[in-house]
């Protein structure tokens, strides 16, 4: 019995570290999602006037763009799968990848192909491992993702969105698939329809009674709309990566939340045996002393 | 409007409102020229070259900001100066911007990307020494 007692102490102290290490995972991730919730907060108002702007040129002028032009036969689709560089965060990456997986499904029943575009080392891990070929992925910035890598996600998915028919890796629309933060409780995984883009959007409408100027543009309509419409595509996808942050630490919160308890957990029913254990020996050790006790009793008896 | 003789300013970079208040002059550098703007312009959206905006404010001197090309859209006596990247002189680091613009110069002449890195460079070290 004493080995047990050995073994179930040294699981508990083995379970007592690991929940030192969940619990400090879970306040690690408590933090930074504060501050990733600052940063999403910081980049709205680029966000915001860029919306602004783009909404202006499409109601004032009717300019027709590449990057708003529905292809008449759509063929190919782009999805961009925002998934985490590192795990532990519970079902986050499994779930984006679910979504992505339901998205493709979808365009491939409606007869296109599906070209794969990942962010973040898990996605790719999986995508990997299944021996799926990936378009291109970047990785090293998911829980701070910076505009530069934005930019050049968009640089390469307009690229692709603008290249002729025929060429490598040209493709008819774009997709994005990331997990939208609702609340610190709530993270859906979304998709959304990048390109070509439906400009006029219902959040940031212009209310009625402001009524937007007629604007002059320099040099001339068109140049301005092809300067701004990359932009407002970097930054839409600035916001995904945002979200995407913001949802994982709050995914790895509570997953390491969880940890943390089941070591708890844990920890009381290893105790529990291991008193349990500790009882056993004691109670066989003192049989064996009154056995022995009464065994010399019984010999001395007998000689007498 | 707060008060009806001024232009409520907006300069947002990517991932942060840069600086947001009421002036009464912006001038910026648009790809067809420098522009000015005064209170009741009329609605413009250009596209602006990497250049220093200069910003009169209300209150207090003159100031500057390196941007990186970007947009100037006015409307509404309302003037936002939008850039993916955008910092007042006295945030940018001179000496890490010249450091920047020797490292791109050596790069070399026909490098496209090698190019920008130092005229947006020189933009930066161009709006510190105008507010010092």
């Amino acid at each position: 019995m004493a080995v047990s007692l050995r073994e179930y102490r040294a699981r508990i102290k083995s379970t007592e570290s690991m929940k030192k290490i969940t619990r400090a995972m879970e306040l690690i991730a408590a933090s930074r999602i504060i501050k990733a919730q600052q940063r999403a907060q910081s980049a709205a108002p680029y966000a915001r006037e860029l919306t602004r702007a783009v909404s202006a040129v499409a109601t004032y002028s009717n300019v027709d763009h590449p990057l708003t032009r529905e292809p008449e036969d759509p063929k190919r689709a782009a999805v961009l799968i925002v998934t985490s560089d590192r795990g532990l965060a519970g079902a986050y990456s499994s779930s984006v990848l679910k979504e992505a997986e339901r998205l493709a499904e979808r365009l491939r029943g409606e007869g296109k192909d599906v070209v794969t575009y990942i962010a973040g080392r898990k996605g790719e891990a999986y995508y990997k491992f299944r021996n799926r070929p990936i378009a291109q992925s970047w990785t090293g910035f998911s829980d701070q993702p910076s505009y530069d890598v934005a930019h050049e996600i968009g640089r390469t998915l307009i690229d692709a969105f603008l290249a002729d028919e025929g060429e490598e890796n040209a493709v008819d629309e774009v997709h994005v698939v990331f997990t939208r933060f609702r609340s610190m409780l709530v993270q859906e995984p979304t998709d959304v329809r990048l390109l070509p883009l439906e400009v006029v959007e219902g959040e940031e409408k212009p209310s009625n009674g402001d009524v937007l100027p007629l604007y002059e543009f320099e040099p001339s309509p068109e140049e301005v709309l092809d300067g701004l419409l990359p932009q407002y595509v970097q930054s839409r996808i600035f916001f995904a990566l945002l979200q995407a942050a913001a949802s994982e630490l709050a995914a790895r919160q509570k997953a390491m939340k969880s940890a943390t308890d089941n070591a708890d957990e844990l920890i009381k029913k290893f105790t529990r045996i291991a008193n349990q254990a500790r009882q056993a020996g004691i109670t066989q050790e003192i049989s064996e002393i009154v056995g022995g006790v009464n065994a010399l009793a019984d010999a001395q008896a007998g000689s007498e | 409007m707060a008060d009806n003789d001024q232009l409520q300013v907006e300069l947002v970079a990517a991932d942060r409102t840069v600086w947001s208040g009421q002036a009464t002059m912006v001038i910026a550098k648009t790809a067809e020229g420098d522009i000015g703007v005064l209170r009741n312009h009329m609605p413009v959206l250009s596209l602006l070259d990497d250049g220093v905006v200069s910003i009169d404010p209300v209150d207090g001197e003159r100031m500057y900001a390196a941007v990186d090309g970007g947009f100037l859209s006015v409307a509404n006596n309302r003037v936002s100066i939008l850039a993916q990247f955008a910092a007042l002189s006295d945030e940018i680091d001179v000496e890490a911007a010249r450091a920047e613009l020797e490292s791109a110069q050596a790069a070399g002449d026909d490098d496209e990307d090698a190019a920008n890195r130092a005229r947006r460079a020189e933009v930066r070290i161009r709006a510190a020494e105008k507010a010092s």
